[in-house]
């Protein structure tokens, strides 16, 4: 319980490693994201899109956190949010310790280097007029690393043979490479600054399963060997529940549960993550399980329902469901839950 | 496998991979295309080589012969081996004028199209990334200056240039007057364009992946968005300059383009418009004819290369 802070929603302990003085890696305490919904020709604000609602999480050196739940739930929103791609409502981002949450884009600047992130789609993500290695160097010369263009390329080429490609393919474009030597450009540009968080908006969910594996083993050993932090965004359990160390579960702009790997594939706590899990297919056609199918589709997050917003699909739910939305609260320790009727 | 089949097979770089590319194997399988190709690399060469491949300096007044005017074309019974095409009212040689002529008509046309696109381009490639009032005011002028015609906007510029430029710099500056005149005329038309291209690019996630890397908005603009917003741009310079050409030649047939001393396809076709009820036909016929066929080449490479750089169309 190393990074105990005023609010109850930190407290979740890095799963496995020591308690140290470090500060996390990342910090985001109530982060919030409403779009304005404009019309007319005056473009008035009608309403607010409430993508992300308050979500606080913590991830520490060398840890994974996974951010789950169906599209449309904010997960991207908060890794975009986090890279300041869209400047967040409010909350607060805090990167080693340091408030970034309100820097101008100049002073940004130097925390780039220590946020990257790797996108999903490995086909719009690489500019197609670029050559692979020109792609990969352009943070180098961006942010004046190396002091020729030689000794950058040289950088160029170690990165293209960490990411398991080959240095002659430096000039190719990016046409040429397949959807997985293409992420490994992606991760390759992210490396090049020597980041402390990656941030994976769905890394791998474009590419072919076989090919998933490869990428995600070539993410662990880059965590094992450079002490990386990942957040890693993704709608399919089975990747996240073999990458990360903890795991948030979202649904429609707030964290429900927010638990160690363990705790939440042993026993969920929340009915939308036991929902969630019971999806996942098993591989055993004669395996009976108590199967939780939910009803309906996940509501506007225009007019998000009062009170919980999951009670419209829960089968559990109650009236004070229905008034009341349930804090994330620490149902076991390190287990943290926002359902009214969860319990140890 | 396909990478080490190209690969074996274009070893030695960018010659034999353009070669190999489907623009080239387009452009050879359609006759059509090539000869128009043709044509026009023959319009530049002779533009670019104008005083040597003429036969004679039209505009060297010592070399004329009134004697000489009129004299209709050479496989006509009056007709002499001297002047193919025969001489104007001047006696200045036909053939040697369309090559003057045209050579002012394409610095004139290119020189146009290359302002629009800059200006266009420009300013939609800022409208498209930066959005906002920069968008607003733009695209809003360009909504306005869409609804005058062009011809209208050319002549009202050149008016406006006649006012101001002194006197005696006026034949000296109408090249000048003319190119900003058509090229102002028509760069909405690309501002609109690369707006368009530039709101698909601008979402693209290697646009984020630049802003996340700190790459400065500006760079973005000129380095990433701009190469990948340039195809349908090209396309449409390429059949932009027809329209150019046409342009000019309007305005000159209309007495606002450049002076009959150094006349271009459109001037010489309204010169020759004067003899044309009294037998001369020769002095019209040829520049028009020449006119008619350049903007036909250009416009036929321009359609080619739409469909041939369009992918749904592959």
């Amino acid at each position: 319980m190393s990074d105990v802070t005023e609010t109850s929603d930190n407290t979740v302990a890095a799963s496995n490693t020591s308690a140290t003085d470090k500060p996390p890696v990342l910090e985001v305490v109530d982060l919030k994201k409403h779009f304005p919904v404009k019309k007319g020709i005056f473009q008035t604000t009608v309403g607010q899109v409430f993508a992300v609602d308050g979500v606080s999480f913590t991830i520490n050196e060398g840890e994974t956190l996974g951010l789950v739940g169906e599209s449309g739930c904010g997960k991207s929103t908060v890794g975009r949010a986090l890279m300041r791609l869209i400047e967040p409502t409010s909350g607060t981002i805090k990167l080693d310790g340091r408030d970034v949450t309100n820097l101008s884009k100049r002073e940004l600047r130097p925390f780039r280097r220590e946020m990257q992130i790797i996108f999903q789609d490995p086909f719009s993500s690489l500019d197609p007029r670029m050559t692979a290695g020109k792609i990969v160097g352009e943070p180098l010369s961006v942010h004046g690393i190396g002091d020729s263009r030689d000794e950058r390329r040289e950088m160029v080429a170690e990165l293209f043979e960490r990411v398991g490609l080959r240095k002659g393919q430096m000039d190719n474009f990016p046409h040429q490479f397949s959807g997985g030597q293409r992420q490994r450009i992606g991760i390759a540009r992210a490396l090049a600054l020597n980041p402390k968080l990656i941030v994976g908006d769905e890394p791998v969910s474009a590419l072919d399963v076989s090919i998933q594996a490869q990428v995600i083993n070539l993410l662990l050993d880059l965590q094992a060997e450079r002490q990386l932090s990942y957040l890693f965004i993704s709608h399919n359990l089975a990747v996240v529940e073999h990458i990360s160390h903890k795991i948030a579960v979202m649904y429609l702009g707030r964290i429900v549960e927010y638990a160690s790997k363990e705790a939440i594939f042993r026993s969920p706590k929340h009915p939308y993550t036991k929902a969630l899990l019971s999806a996942v297919p098993v591989p055993d056609p004669t395996l009976k399980r108590d199967k939780l199918v939910l009803q309906g589709d996940v509501p506007s997050p225009v007019n998000p329902p009062k009170g919980c917003h999951f009670h419209t699909r829960c089968p559990f739910a109650e009236d004070i469901c229905r008034k009341d939305s349930p804090p994330l609260r620490e149902i076991t320790p390190g287990q943290l839950a926002a359902c009214h009727f969860a319990e140890a | 496998m396909l990478d080490e089949k190209t690969a074996a097979k274009a070893p030695s770089g960018f010659v034999h991979r353009f070669m190999d590319s489907d623009l080239v194997y387009s452009f050879l399988r359609s006759p059509v295309v090539v000869i128009s190709f043709i044509i026009t690399a023959l319009y530049f060469l002779s533009a670019a080589f104008a005083p040597w491949i003429a036969p004679h300096n039209p505009f060297d007044p010592a070399s004329l012969d009134l004697m000489e005017a009129f004299t209709p074309p050479a496989w006509t019974a009056d007709g002499s081996m001297k002047f193919i095409l025969g001489t104007d009212d001047q006696g200045r040689d036909i053939l040697s004028t369309l090559i003057f002529g045209s050579r002012i008509s394409l610095i004139v046309g290119f020189s146009a199209v290359l302002f629009s696109v800059v200006l266009g381009v420009g300013l939609g490639l800022l409208a498209g990334y930066a959005g906002g009032w920069a968008e607003t005011i733009v695209m809003r002028f360009a909504d306005v200056q869409l609804t005058i015609p062009a011809i209208l906007v050319a002549l009202m510029i050149d008016g406006i240039a006649r006012i101001i430029v002194p006197v005696e710099l006026r034949d000296e500056m109408s090249i000048y007057v003319l190119i900003l005149a058509i090229g102002v005329s028509d760069w909405p038309r690309y501002a609109r364009v690369t707006r368009g291209a530039t709101l698909v690019e601008r979402n693209k996630e290697y646009v984020s992946a630049a802003r996340v890397i700190g790459v400065h908005p500006i760079k973005i603009m000129f380095q990433h968005v701009l190469p990948n917003v340039m195809g349908p741009v090209l396309v449409m310079g390429t059949i932009g300059l027809a329209l150019a050409i046409i342009t000019e030649a309007t305005l000159s047939f209309l007495g606002v383009g450049v002076p009959p001393t150094q006349p271009s396809l459109g001037t010489l076709i309204r010169v020759g418009n004067n003899f044309l009820f009294s037998g001369e036909w020769w002095i019209t016929l040829f520049p028009s004819l020449a006119l008619v066929i350049l903007v036909l080449a250009v416009n036929l490479l321009g359609d080619w290369l739409r469909d041939a750089l369009n992918p749904r169309l592959r």
